[in-house]
């Protein structure tokens, strides 16, 4: 395996998902702007398809938040290569912080400091995923503050029941208005546990804008969910529209009896993300 | 209303400026975030001169991603950030500085409204995370300071820039709120929700 051809492809993963937003958000970005009928919220979205043409056509980031890199790995279990993935991943964004190039984003809670190359304690965070086969497929979500700031977990009683979740979920995302920088893309995370919650919501922003959980009773709760949060007329970037969400996606674990975890993860308009495809004979696919 | 704005502008034009009005700026621009807001303030509480004039100039709250580059240097992407934070001690940063145009995201609190309302100043809004529209707008890194103590998103960094914008003036000099404004709107439009969720 030729170390350096599978990291300057980890390079360009990370170059794909800051300087090109996947076509699925543009495309819906695209629909919200035709469904627009305020004239401030218009200009709000025609302001971010220029900004990300602009980005694509210079390869340059779409936004100066490059994020924190977090990967996502399902690792094929008879994958030659299981023990090396980490160590690629870290060097590939040291490299990319300088190529690219990427904002440093990641300081030490304790000192203020700042390594300079996007590393640090557990930085870049891998979540890992043990699944069939030999091959190996990393998604890389640069995942910026603003919207990471306004995600949040409930512990909700399970009581209060789907129609709870609807009202909890509504009610955050209206209290975000324009700070996560809609339209968003929410992640919503239901049962497991509070982490587990937390985990399925961000695992449920890599889901293209569009598509829907495959579950039609899971599907149409996220369809009503999205319908729901844009009657509230917060609109694009928090100045008034129709459209205040791009998606709703929705991931479910089974529960304890006495618990309702309900994680709620907000993904700012800039959806970004990019995928490496690790064959065991060494063939590499950069997406 | 669209306006096409040079910089420096003086109080009475700033206080010409209302929410809804849509600004394209041309001149300069100083980034500040948190950290450049109390070097500043400290600075000037000294007794000591600030390198620059910020009243002839529109304060950015932005940490910019910058490359240095053959002759100086180059902005690789500069959007907004969350202008909140800065609430704190905006307004005595405001009326110690008197900067007319703000630049920021997601609005601020009643410190900064009584503040603009009493130097005669605006607040707008640029689009979230149009980083490389922002880049693309500005010509030209005059210069850069406090960059060694601070780091590059935290510096003051004063860009030239031309037509930039779309800046939407969301908080003005005579109370005007957009936020406020559409409170009312979004309250009513939850009962309806309220009430589909609970039907």
């Amino acid at each position: 395996m030729d170390e350096a051809r599978i990291r300057s492809a980890l390079v360009e993963a990370m170059r794909i998902a800051a300087t090109q937003l996947p076509t699925d958000v543009v495309e819906g970005l695209r629909a919200a702007r035709e469904r627009e009928t305020s004239e401030l919220g218009a200009a709000q979205l025609d302001a971010i398809l220029e900004n990300v043409g602009i980005a694509r056509n210079g390869s340059i980031p779409m936004c100066q938040d490059t994020g924190i890199q977090t990967f996502f790995v399902e690792a094929g279990a008879s994958s030659p290569f299981l023990g090396r993935v980490k160590a690629w991943i870290e060097e590939a964004v040291v490299e990319a912080t300088d190529a690219i190039p990427l904002r440093p984003n990641t300081v030490d809670p304790f000192t203020g400091s700042n390594p300079g190359d996007n590393t640090g304690r557990y930085m870049p965070f891998l979540n890992w995923e043990l699944v069939d086969g030999d091959e190996i497929r990393i998604t890389v979500l640069p995942k910026g503050g603003g919207s990471e700031n306004m995600s949040t977990l409930r512990m909700l009683p399970p009581g209060v029941g789907l129609k709870g979740i609807q009202k909890a979920v509504v009610e955050h995302i209206v209290s975000c208005g324009g700070k996560p920088c809609p339209p968003t893309i929410v992640g919503v995370g239901i049962g497991g546990g509070a982490d587990i919650a937390m985990k399925l919501g961000k695992k449920a922003v890599l889901r293209d804008v569009g598509s829907a959980h495959p579950e039609p009773a899971v599907a149409a709760f996220e369809r009503e969910l999205l319908e729901l949060i844009n009657m509230s007329g917060v609109g694009p970037m928090g100045v008034g529209g129709a459209t205040t969400a791009l998606a709703v996606h929705v991931e479910v674990a089974h529960r304890h009896p006495a618990s309702l975890p309900l994680g709620i993860l907000v993904q700012c308009w800039g959806d970004r993300r990019a995928r490496v495809l690790l064959a065991a004979d060494g063939r590499i696919e950069v997406s | 209303m669209k306006r096409e704005l040079t910089l420096p502008i003086d109080e009475t034009a700033a206080r010409e400026l209302r929410v809804g009005d849509i600004l394209y700026l041309t001149g300069k621009l100083f980034t500040a975030r948190d950290e450049a807001h109390h070097v500043m303030l400290e600075t000037h509480e000294k007794g000591e001169t600030l390198p620059f004039d910020p009243a002839q100039m529109a304060l950015f709250h932005c940490g910019p991603v910058v490359r240095k580059s053959n002759d100086g240097w180059e902005v690789i992407a500069a959007g907004p950030t969350t202008s909140i934070r800065m609430e704190l001690f905006e307004d005595r940063f405001l009326e110690t500085f008197r900067s007319p145009i703000v630049i920021g995201k997601g609005g601020m609190g009643d410190r900064t409204q009584a503040a603009l309302e009493k130097v005669g100043a605006v607040y707008t809004h640029y689009t979230g995370g149009a980083g490389a529209l922002a880049a693309e707008r500005i010509e030209r890194v005059e210069t850069v300071h406090w960059l060694e103590e601070l780091g590059m998103p935290e510096a003051a960094w004063i860009f030239d820039a031309r037509d930039f914008g779309p800046l939407l003036v969301t908080m003005d000099s005579v109370g005007g709120n957009l936020y406020r404004q559409l409170e009312p709107t979004i309250a009513e439009n939850m009962k309806t929700i309220l009430a589909r969720i609970e039907g």
